[in-house]
C-alpha cells in the first residue's frame, strides 16, 4: 500500500518538473522570438532598399529617401576618434587596477567609480558632453583664445562628440582590458623582473603584448557600443540634415543612429522602406561588431597558450 | 647615472599611470559638477519647491512651471510596467539557460541574449514606433499609440539581457555541492533548482534585476519614441495611465535639451532632471553592488 502510495507520489513530481520545464522553456522563448521578430521586420522591410546607391548616395532633404553616405562618414570618423580617446585612457587605468593598485583603499574607490559611471544614463552623458565639452571648454576656447562672439569650437561637433562618447565607453574598455591584463599568468611578471625589467618595462614589452588580442576584442566590443548610441550624442555631435561630408573635428556630422531617429520621428513622409533600410545599417554593423567580439573571444580561449 | 635616469623615467610614467588610473573618479566627479554648475542657478529664477514638488512641466506657460513630479512619475511608470514583464522573462531565461536547455541549446541561447543586449535602443523604438504601437492602439482600442504600455514593453526588452546575463552568472555561481546534496536527498530536479539554487542565488538575482531596471529607468531614445513625451499626474487609476501618454525624465529631456539656449530657466531645469535621474541610477547601482557583494560571500562559504 505504502509503495503505491509512493510510487504515484513521486510520479506526481515528475509531471510537476515536467510541466515547470515545459513552463520555463515557454519564458525562454518568449524572449526569443519577439527579438527574432525584431529583426525579421526590419531586414523584411529594409533589404530591399538597401543597395550601393543607398550607401552611397545623399539623403533628399524632402523625405529622407536616397542614401545614408554623409551619415555612415560621420559615423566613421566619430568611431574613429572616439576610440582614439578611450583606449589609452582606458588601458591605463586597466594596468593601473591590475598592476599597480594593489588593495588600496584608492583601488576600491576607482572601482566604484567604474561601476557608477557604467550606469550613469545615456542622456545624462549627453547633458555631461553640452555642458562640459560643448558650453564650457568650447566656449571658453570661443571667448578666451579666438574671442569671437560667433561660435567655434562652442557648438556640437565631432571632436565633442567623440570626448563624450569616449567617457561612456570607457568603463567597457577598463573592464575588458583588466579582464585581459589578469588573464596573463603571475609567472610571465616574476620572470621579466627576475631578469632585470623594471615594472614599467614588465608592462610594455611582456604582460601588454601578451594581453593584446585581448584588449584588441575590448576595443571591438567599444565601437559596437559606441555605433549605437544616439543619446550622448545627440546633444553634443550630431546634425538632422548636411549633407556635405565633415571636413574637420569642428565640423557637425550626420549620424547613422540620430539620423534613424531624426527621420522616424521628424520626417513624417519618408517611406517605410528608407526608416527601416537606415536601422537595417545600423543593426547590421552593431551586430557584425558583436560577433566578432564572440568568436574572438572564444578563438583567443582555445589559442591561449599559457 | 644611466640608472638613475632609468628610474626618474619609471617614475614618471607610474604617475602618469596614476593619473589615468583615477580618471574614472575625476570623471564621476566632473559629472556631478558640471550637471549642478547648469542646473542649481534654476533655484535663483524659480523656488525649489516649485521645481520638486511642482505638478505641472510647462515651459512655455507664462510664467514657465517646471515641476518634477509629472516626470517623476512618468519614469516610475514605465519602470513599473518593464519590471513586470522583464523580471519574470529575464530570471526565467537564465533558469532555463543554466539549468534545463541543452548544452548547445544553451550556448546559442547566451549569444543571442549578448547580441540582444547590444541592439541600439534607437532600432528598437523604431520597430516599437512603426510596429508594436499600432499594434497595441488596436488590441487594446486605445484613442493612441504613444502610451506608457508600449514604453513598458519595450523598455523590458532593453533590460531583458542585463537581467539575464548577470542572473546566469549569479546561479553559476553557486556551489555544485548544494545541487548534489539537494539531489542526493531525493529531490528531484525541478525541487532542487527552486527550493534550493534559485534561493541560494537570490543576492545576485536581486542585483541583476536592480541593474536591468537601472538601465530601463535611464533608457532615452525608446521612451522618446512611443510614449508621446506628454502628460500629466494621474487622476484615473494606473490603467488609464499606462494607456495613455507619459512624460518621463529622460524623455524630457531628450525632447526638449536640442530646443534650449544655455542659461535660461529651462536648460538649467533640464539639468536638474538630469541630477535626479543620476540619483536615481545611482541609488539603483549601488542597492546591486551591494547584493552581488553579498553573493560573492554566499559562493565562497
Amino acid at each position: 500500500m505504502s509503495l503505491v502510495l509512493a510510487h504515484n507520489k513521486r510520479d506526481s513530481r515528475i509531471l510537476a518538473q515536467k510541466l515547470a520545464f515545459a513552463a520555463v522553456a515557454l519564458i525562454a522563448a518568449a524572449v526569443v522570438i519577439p527579438i527574432l521578430g525584431l529583426f525579421g521586420f526590419i531586414a523584411f522591410q529594409g533589404a530591399s532598399k538597401v543597395n550601393w546607391d543607398f550607401l552611397t548616395k545623399n539623403p533628399s532633404a524632402l523625405d529622407a529617401s536616397g542614401g545614408i553616405f554623409p551619415a555612415i562618414i560621420g559615423t566613421a570618423w566619430l568611431i574613429v576618434f572616439t576610440i582614439l580617446l578611450a583606449m589609452p585612457l582606458g588601458v591605463i587605468g586597466a594596468v593601473y587596477l591590475t598592476e599597480y593598485g594593489g588593495r588600496s583603499k584608492l583601488v576600491t574607490l576607482v572601482r566604484a567609480a567604474i561601476v557608477n559611471l557604467a550606469g550613469v544614463p545615456s542622456i545624462v552623458h549627453g547633458l555631461f558632453g553640452l555642458g562640459c565639452f560643448v558650453f564650457f571648454v568650447g566656449g571658453s576656447i570661443d571667448r578666451i583664445i579666438l574671442r569671437t562672439s560667433k561660435p567655434v569650437w562652442g557648438q556640437p561637433c565631432l571632436l565633442w562628440g567623440a570626448c563624450t562618447l569616449a567617457v561612456v565607453i570607457l568603463p567597457i574598455v577598463i573592464k575588458s582590458t583588466e579582464e585581459a591584463l589578469a588573464a596573463v599568468p603571475k609567472s610571465f611578471r616574476e620572470g621579466s623582473q627576475a631578469l632585470g625589467a623594471t615594472k614599467w618595462e614588465t608592462i610594455r614589452r611582456i604582460i601588454l603584448p601578451a594581453a593584446l588580442p585581448e584588449i584588441l576584442t575590448g576595443a571591438v566590443l567599444g565601437i559596437g557600443r559606441a555605433t549605437g548610441e544616439t543619446a550622448p550624442v545627440m546633444l553634443t555631435c550630431a546634425a538632422s540634415f548636411k549633407p556635405t561630408l565633415p571636413q574637420g573635428l569642428g565640423d557637425q556630422a550626420m549620424l547613422l543612429p540620430y539620423h534613424l531617429y531624426f527621420v522616424v520621428t521628424q520626417v513624417p513622409n519618408a517611406k517605410m522602406d528608407t526608416k527601416s533600410a537606415i536601422a537595417l545599417v545600423l543593426i547590421s554593423f552593431v551586430a557584425a561588431s558583436s560577433i566578432v567580439v564572440i568568436l574572438l573571444r572564444s578563438k583567443f580561449k582555445k589559442a591561449r597558450k599559457w | 647615472m644611466n640608472r638613475q635616469r632609468l628610474r626618474l623615467g619609471e617614475r614618471a610614467i607610474e604617475s602618469a599611470i596614476f593619473a589615468g588610473g583615477v580618471a574614472a573618479i575625476v570623471i564621476v566627479g566632473l559629472i556631478m559638477f558640471f550637471l549642478f554648475r547648469e542646473g542649481l542657478p534654476l533655484f535663483g529664477n524659480t523656488s525649489a519647491a516649485g521645481f520638486f514638488f511642482g505638478k505641472k512641466w510647462q515651459p512655455s506657460s507664462e510664467p514657465p512651471q517646471f515641476g518634477l513630479l509629472p516626470n517623476l512619475w512618468g519614469s516610475f511608470l514605465v519602470t513599473l510596467g518593464a519590471a513586470v514583464i522583464a523580471v519574470p522573462l529575464g530570471v526565467g531565461t537564465a533558469v532555463y539557460i543554466r539549468y534545463i536547455a541543452p548544452r548547445r541549446l544553451a550556448g546559442f541561447l547566451k549569444g543571442f541574449v549578448e547580441l540582444m543586449g547590444a541592439v541600439p535602443s534607437v532600432a528598437v523604438g523604431f520597430v516599437g514606433a512603426v510596429a508594436l504601437s499600432p499594434l497595441i492602439k488596436d488590441f487594446l482600442h486605445l484613442d493612441t499609440g504613444k502610451s506608457a504600455i508600449v514604453g513598458s514593453v519595450l523598455l523590458a526588452f532593453l533590460a531583458i539581457p542585463t537581467i539575464t546575463t548577470i542572473a546566469e552568472d549569479a546561479m553559476s555561481m553557486v556551489p555544485k555541492e548544494y545541487f548534489q546534496g539537494s539531489v542526493a536527498l531525493g529531490a528531484t530536479y525541478w525541487q532542487t533548482i527552486y527550493r534550493v539554487l534559485i534561493p541560494a542565488a537570490r543576492p545576485g538575482i536581486v542585483a541583476a534585476i536592480m541593474l536591468g531596471l537601472g538601465r530601463a529607468i535611464g533608457e532615452t531614445m525608446v521612451v522618446i519614441m512611443v510614449t508621446g513625451n506628454a502628460g500629466l499626474l494621474p487622476d484615473h487609476g494606473v490603467w488609464h495611465a499606462f494607456t495613455h501618454s507619459v512624460r518621463t525624465i529622460t524623455g524630457t529631456i531628450g525632447a526638449e535639451a536640442l530646443e534650449v539656449a544655455q542659461g535660461e530657466p529651462h536648460y538649467q531645469a533640464l539639468f536638474m532632471l538630469g541630477v535626479v535621474l543620476l540619483l536615481i541610477t545611482v541609488a539603483f547601482n549601488s542597492l546591486a553592488v551591494t547584493a552581488l557583494g553579498r553573493t560573492r560571500r554566499t559562493a565562497r562559504t
